[in-house]
């Protein structure tokens, strides 16, 4: 805790993995689209490293599944150019482009048995019989897909028809490989299940993946990063773990996770909310102008005697293996994650950590601290 | 359970009343085509069998020029109309550009008044291009009642192809023709074949249009029909309309079967 640093060129890049950073799979660079007058992607820029998964993460009417199509070549960016390996191909039409996509409702053509649906592409490249057989074979094997290969799409499971189609995209050995929220026609156990197969197979083939999604647990699973994007801009561009601990903006803060959220006065060790001090280990921003401030459930502890002021319960609800309680800080409603066994009317209550958001952005003045503004 | 089976009765009685409605005049054709004489009315089963009215189509000249004439039209404005209309049903399927509806609601206009003023017009317009009679001028005024079913049918069948069957089609590295050839025009095969069976079927009944623009030159089996009813025996006439249907059921039967073949449904999951 010495003075606080400025924002040098030393700071270390949030922006994840150095070796990913040397040679980029993808890049789009100030990529913009407007369509019917509206502005679907503002400008966007996003970079992937060689053998990364990266999400798109962000509420429908975001702007992620255009950005998908995009890179697929679907739909063509009105400024800016996307490359892929160093390559511009912006100027490519889908089957130019290195890419394969999967998309949200397989796209299997029902007339073709499995089998030659994955090999449709490798025949349009007029690859030897033997030589098909054998890819075709390799990629149903490598989605566990080995029966079936003579059955139509029609008579196979929903599972089963994403499998296929993972495969028919994995077969032509693409650079990228682009997946339009692949998970949402399954059901909720199936879908957990797939998407750590998704992750599995992605990682052995070691292939650079672009994942569209408007879950957010299931971008917190499986991704190396995960973009963040709202009204067609990228919010937050930064792994799992960063999104979670230090959303940038509050969008973030508040899509990712749950998150209590609340005006108060920020300061040394402590918020004020609703005139009560509450102490905090942690404050993003001491400066004790009014702000919003952003508390995790899971930082928020109580006990029945120590520090911190006293609040009433409101409500309680069992999660299982642990309990979600609803606090009365004056008129501010806490929501906290306490243990399975918690019982009482009142608590006295003390904040972990709390982020400090002015104009929507988080203020981190803390030292050592990454520059939190954006932009 | 009396209305019950009262209810049964007066269906099977409907049925029935429907089965001699439709099938009783073609019961009484095929049975004239058999008689050596045409029996009188009241009189319905033929005294005689006979097979000399199928042997004097097959062997009077005009009659047989007419059964060629009707088989070559027919494929010729089947075969013209798709290669016209096959298109304009793929844009009409999937692309958005202005007076679209319009024309697709003036094609089916074009069906919603009386024929033969139209023919007459038209009629009008051919003597001045020098078109009646001519080869042309016949195709032609059999191709206007075929655009109907050759446009509305095929689009809605391209309509029912889900644009994202021929992006992963693209995607896998087919340009826009392969997959137009591989992925949209098998599965909007079906509907086509029956639009192809329908217009088939509709430049082969084609009687009035036909006349007024082909005769003397050009004569179908429908056209050739009005003769026969004035100056050939009826024997000849019963021969004749059995062979104009002959046509029609089987290729009924075809779209019936392949109606039902409908894959297009199943595959792919839309929600």
């Amino acid at each position: 805790m010495t003075t606080p640093t400025p924002d040098t060129s030393e700071r270390p890049s949030a922006q994840a993995d150095p070796a990913a950073a040397d040679r980029p799979a993808l890049v789009i660079d100030g990529v913009t689209k407007v369509l019917g007058g509206r502005t679907i992607i503002d400008d966007l820029d996003l970079s992937i490293g060689a053998g990364e998964l990266v999400c798109l993460l962000g509420p429908s009417g975001c702007g992620k599944t255009t950005t998908l199509r995009m890179i697929g070549g679907f739909i063509r960016p009105d400024h800016g150019q996307i490359r892929i390996a160093g390559k511009d191909v912006t100027p490519s039409p889908p089957e130019r482009r290195p890419t394969a996509m999967v998309f949200q409702n397989y796209a299997l053509w029902p007339h073709m048995t499995v089998f030659k649906n994955v090999a449709f592409g490798l025949k349009l490249r007029k690859l030897p019989k033997a030589e098909i057989e054998q890819r075709v074979e390799q990629a149903l094997s490598l989605v566990n897909l080995t029966h079936h290969t003579q059955s139509h799409p029609a008579q196979i499971s929903g599972g089963e028809q994403q499998r296929v189609a993972l495969a028919r995209a994995l077969v032509l050995e693409p650079e990228v490989l682009l997946l339009d929220e692949p998970l949402s026609n399954l059901d909720a156990k199936l879908r957990v299940r797939v998407r750590e197969d998704i992750r599995e197979i992605q990682q052995r083939v070691g292939i650079t993946t672009v994942f569209v999604t408007h879950d957010q647990d299931e971008a917190l699973a499986i991704s190396d990063r995960i973009a963040v994007m709202s009204k067609g801009r990228i919010e937050q561009y930064a792994d799992a773990g960063t999104l979670y601990s230090m959303p940038q903006t509050r969008f973030v803060a508040d899509f990712v996770g749950a998150m209590n959220t609340f005006d108060g006065v920020p300061g040394i060790g402590s918020v004020t909310v609703d005139g009560k001090p509450i102490p905090a280990t942690m404050v993003t921003d001491t400066a004790s102008e009014p702000a919003q401030l952003c508390v995790r459930p899971e930082d928020v502890r109580i006990s029945s005697d120590g520090d911190g002021p006293l609040a009433s319960v409101l409500r309680e609800m069992p999660r299982g293996h642990y309990k979600e309680i609803v606090l009365a800080i004056g008129e501010t409603e806490v929501r906290a994650f306490v243990a399975a066994d918690f019982t009482g009317e009142q608590a006295h209550v003390v904040f972990s950590r709390v982020l400090v958001y002015r104009d929507g952005v988080l203020i981190d003045t803390r030292p050592g601290a990454d520059s939190a503004r954006r932009r | 359970m009396t209305t019950q089976i009262v209810r049964r009765a007066l269906t099977a009685l409907f049925v029935l009343l429907l089965a001699v409605f439709i099938l009783g005049p073609l019961l009484w054709l095929a049975l004239q085509a058999f008689s050596q004489r045409p029996s009188q009315f009241p009189a319905f089963w033929p005294k005689s069998w006979s097979l000399v009215w199928w042997h004097t189509v097959f062997h009077d000249p005009v009659l047989a020029q007419a059964i060629k004439a009707s088989f070559i039209f027919a494929p010729v404005v089947t075969l013209v109309s798709a290669a016209i209309c096959l298109p304009a049903a793929y844009a009409f399927s999937r692309f958005l550009f202005p007076g679209r509806r319009l024309f697709l609601v003036s094609i089916f206009a074009v069906n919603a008044f009386p024929k033969f003023g139209l023919y007459v017009a038209l009629a009008g317009l051919f003597y001045a291009l020098n078109l009646i009679p001519s080869f042309t001028g016949v195709v032609i005024v059999q191709l206007l009642g075929t655009i109907v079913f050759m446009t509305w049918i095929p689009s809605a069948a391209f309509a029912a192809v889900p644009r994202s069957l021929e992006e992963a089609a693209r995607d896998a590295g087919a340009g826009p023709l392969r997959v137009f050839a591989r992925i949209t025009l098998p599965l909007a095969a079906p509907g086509i074949l029956v639009a192809l069976i329908l217009s088939f079927l509709a430049s082969f009944d084609e009687a009035q249009g036909t006349f007024l623009v082909g005769v003397p030159t050009y004569v179908t089996m429908p056209t050739e029909m009005y003769n026969l009813v004035g100056s050939y025996p009826p024997g000849t006439a019963a021969v004749f309309s059995i062979l104009l249907a002959i046509p029609s059921m089987v290729l009924l039967l075809l779209v019936r079967k392949h109606v039902m073949g409908g894959y297009l449904a199943e595959g792919f999951q839309l929600r």
